[in-house]
């Protein structure tokens, strides 16, 4: 399998009474309030630093992401800090994983197509090529995209994009919702005719039955753990069969925040950066989420029909967000115990692991991608390979993997 | 009880659905973002003197929720509601609107002046001021929506608008149907209601009554005035006790004014 370490790059050092003063992490936390734009350079700057130091421990790829206007994870432009990592990680078996620049809410979307080329030709053809929606807040509030239109202009923008990356002429496109007089685009990605296209979604709707249409990888994004996860993975299990696709596991993505520590009693420090992330970085209000239109009409139905378990996040405590799984956190055994039976259990084939959560300083950080890295990592990796083969990964990846033939550690 | 109408119109891809109740000289009337569900009350009442036509905004009538993506912008709906003027035989008629429905009724005056005897606006949206910005209805709390639409968030008007049935499945469907004609009615005035009605509303030529709840958080009540002054010989009516919604509010104060000047 292939184990990524992913990062939202969010704000580390917010005021103790942040909770108090806000009940969203979007939107209503004011910039000169709460935020410092000195500090806000460091982030970046460890965040680059964070990810690389993963790719060069042997983490199989790194993934960065777009989000606008909130206090947990701002990487506007995730090509910004995907460039800097194809170009940091040159010579590293790192896949660029950009999940990713949000369609809907760029114009034209070309960009993005120009964008992730460029990023395929720095890093060597290492790119995966992530294409979220984008969450309600960013794509209608932060980009004023008309929220019924988001997923029309998602679709449309994907069908453009692979189109610019690969047609050997030059052609005019005359869409519904972006026209241009010639496309010929450069330059083109070095993995034609495209790179591996993952997609990542919060649940089982329409984007899930679009990514199974169009044999894709779909990344199920949820910050409450493998735990959690079995109804959405047995969906869309059920899914990709009844539509005649495979069960190979690398059609499936899942996130999970993971903390690694000397033995389990110790873990506890990641207590207060666990807390940090659920009870003020993952505030998101429904007002800010489930706005009228971003759910198509089947989809709200369905929503509206058999809601989502909600829970109140402000009132866990790092006990409880250990116990229902929203965290793995322990020894290195402990940890490993548990992610080998969820990546069974959900059929896992691509691990994007949050190594870096909440208010976690680059020193903790650091120790957990060693931890990981050394003791959990080579246990994860064999699974899988002997039975299927990788088709959402960079092919000059997959051939340098082969070459090496991973061999795991003794346990 | 209003009898049901169903059109195909615009090549066959909007199905609308329009109430039609009473009897005397035609009113068409455009519901507001929240469906046309309730608005009847105020129809009934308006239904007493006039002959009123209800449609649908498209995407809004059960059966086609995806009507909203065959009409594109603003233009093609205000295109669209003429045709659907052809439609139900009205040449020539008055037409009122509440909020969204106002901004597109304006823009039907504006656009066709000659097919609109008289016009009426109760708390329209379409026009912008910084120093009192419309507020965006569409990504209010739940808590905050009571207040922000009504005067008295617990007064009857606001109970019988957010009451939902016991049933669970009748429930669902209310639900849905509250949040899909905020998507639908919202997709021409996103994310800001101003797409360019002060350009073309000097065209309006049809005696034009503008009422507004006095105490609308919604779009404040200063923008009574921007309608009228844009308007010849406009006339504004406040509305005590009564927020954005003031027909649902002080039905029976808002029917008067509007009934009496219909018959003007």
């Amino acid at each position: 399998m292939k184990v990524c370490m992913f990062h939202l790059m969010p704000y580390r050092d917010l005021p103790p009474d942040f909770a108090r003063r806000y009940s969203s992490a979007y939107i209503d936390p004011q910039w000169f309030d709460v935020a410092d734009a000195d500090k806000v350079g460091l982030y970046f700057n460890w965040t680059l630093d964070e990810l690389v130091y993963a790719a060069k421990a042997g983490m199989h790829g790194v993934c960065t992401n777009q989000h606008h206007q909130n206090v947990y994870g701002f990487m506007a432009n995730p090509s910004l800090m995907g460039s800097v990592l194809a170009k940091l990680t040159n010579g590293e078996n790192t896949a660029i994983i950009q999940i990713g620049s949000t369609l809907p809410s760029t114009s034209p979307p070309t960009r993005i197509a120009e964008e992730y080329a460029i990023i395929d030709c720095i890093s060597g053809g290492r790119l995966v090529a992530g294409f979220p929606t984008g969450l309600p807040a960013d794509a209608t509030i932060a980009n004023g995209i008309v929220p019924l239109d988001q997923r029309e202009r998602y679709r449309e923008a994907l069908d453009l994009v692979i189109k610019a990356w690969s047609a050997k002429e030059r052609f005019a496109w005359n869409g519904k919702h972006y026209q241009l007089p010639a496309v010929t685009l450069w330059p083109r990605p070095i993995q034609q005719p495209h790179p591996p296209i993952w997609i990542p979604g919060s649940g089982i709707s329409s984007t899930a039955e679009y990514v199974v249409e169009h044999d894709h990888c779909f990344c199920h994004l949820s910050y409450q753990g493998a735990k959690n996860a079995e109804n959405v993975a047995d969906r869309y299990w059920q899914l990709a069969a009844e539509k005649g696709r495979d069960a190979n596991p690398y059609r499936f993505g899942f996130l999970q925040l993971i903390g690694i520590s000397e033995t389990d009693a110790e873990a506890e420090e990641y207590a207060r950066h666990a807390e940090y992330f659920y009870h003020n970085l993952l505030s998101t209000p429904s007002h800010y989420m489930a706005i009228p239109g971003c759910l198509e009409y089947n989809a709200l139905q369905a929503a509206v029909a058999n809601p989502t378990r909600n829970f109140n996040l402000r009132d866990m405590k790092f006990k409880d967000l250990v116990d229902r799984g929203f965290v793995i956190v322990g020894s290195a055994k402990s940890v490993r115990d548990q992610l080998l039976e969820a990546v069974k259990r959900l059929r896992i084939g691509h691990l994007m692991t949050l190594l870096h959560f909440g208010s976690m300083p680059g020193e903790l950080c650091r120790k957990n991608i060693d931890l990981f890295t050394r003791e959990v990592l080579p246990h994860l990796a064999p699974l899988w390979d002997d039975e299927w083969e990788d088709r959402w990964w960079p092919a000059r990846l997959r051939e340098t993997r082969r070459a090496r033939a991973p061999a795991p550690a003794a346990s | 009880m209003a009898e049901t109408c169903r059109l195909k119109l615009w090549q066959d891809k909007v199905e609308t659905e329009v109430e039609i109740s009473g009897s005397g000289q035609p009113l068409l009337y455009l519901h507001g973002p929240w469906g046309l569900a309730p608005d009847r009350s105020f129809i009934e009442r308006l239904a007493a003197a006039n002959k009123v036509y209800a449609p649908r905004h498209p995407g809004t009538t059960r059966g086609d929720p995806n009507a909203a993506h065959a009409i594109n912008t603003l233009w093609d709906l205000i295109v669209y509601y003429e045709e659907l003027m052809d439609g139900l035989g009205l040449e020539s008629v008055a037409l009122a609107g509440h909020s969204f429905g106002g901004l597109v009724a304006a823009e039907i005056a504006a656009n066709a002046p000659a097919r609109v005897r008289r016009l009426v606006l109760i708390d329209p949206v379409g026009l912008w001021r910084d120093d009192h910005p419309v507020q965006n209805w569409m990504i209010l709390p739940d808590a905050s929506r009571p207040k922000a639409l009504f005067a008295d968030p617990a007064g009857d008007a606001a109970k019988r608008f957010f009451a939902l049935p016991e049933d669970k499945d009748a429930r669902t469907q209310a639900i849905v149907a509250f949040v899909w004609a905020q998507a639908c009615t919202g997709k021409y005035i996103w994310p800001i209601p101003d797409k360019g009605l002060k350009h073309r509303i000097h065209r309006i030529s049809a005696p034009t009554l503008v009422l507004w709840g006095k105490e609308d958080a919604i779009a404040a009540q200063d923008y009574a005035g921007e309608f009228a002054a844009r308007i010849k010989g406009a006339r504004v009516e406040f509305v005590d006790r009564a927020g954005h919604l003031p027909h649902l509010e002080q039905g029976e104060r808002a029917a008067a004014l509007v009934r009496s000047f219909l018959a003007g």
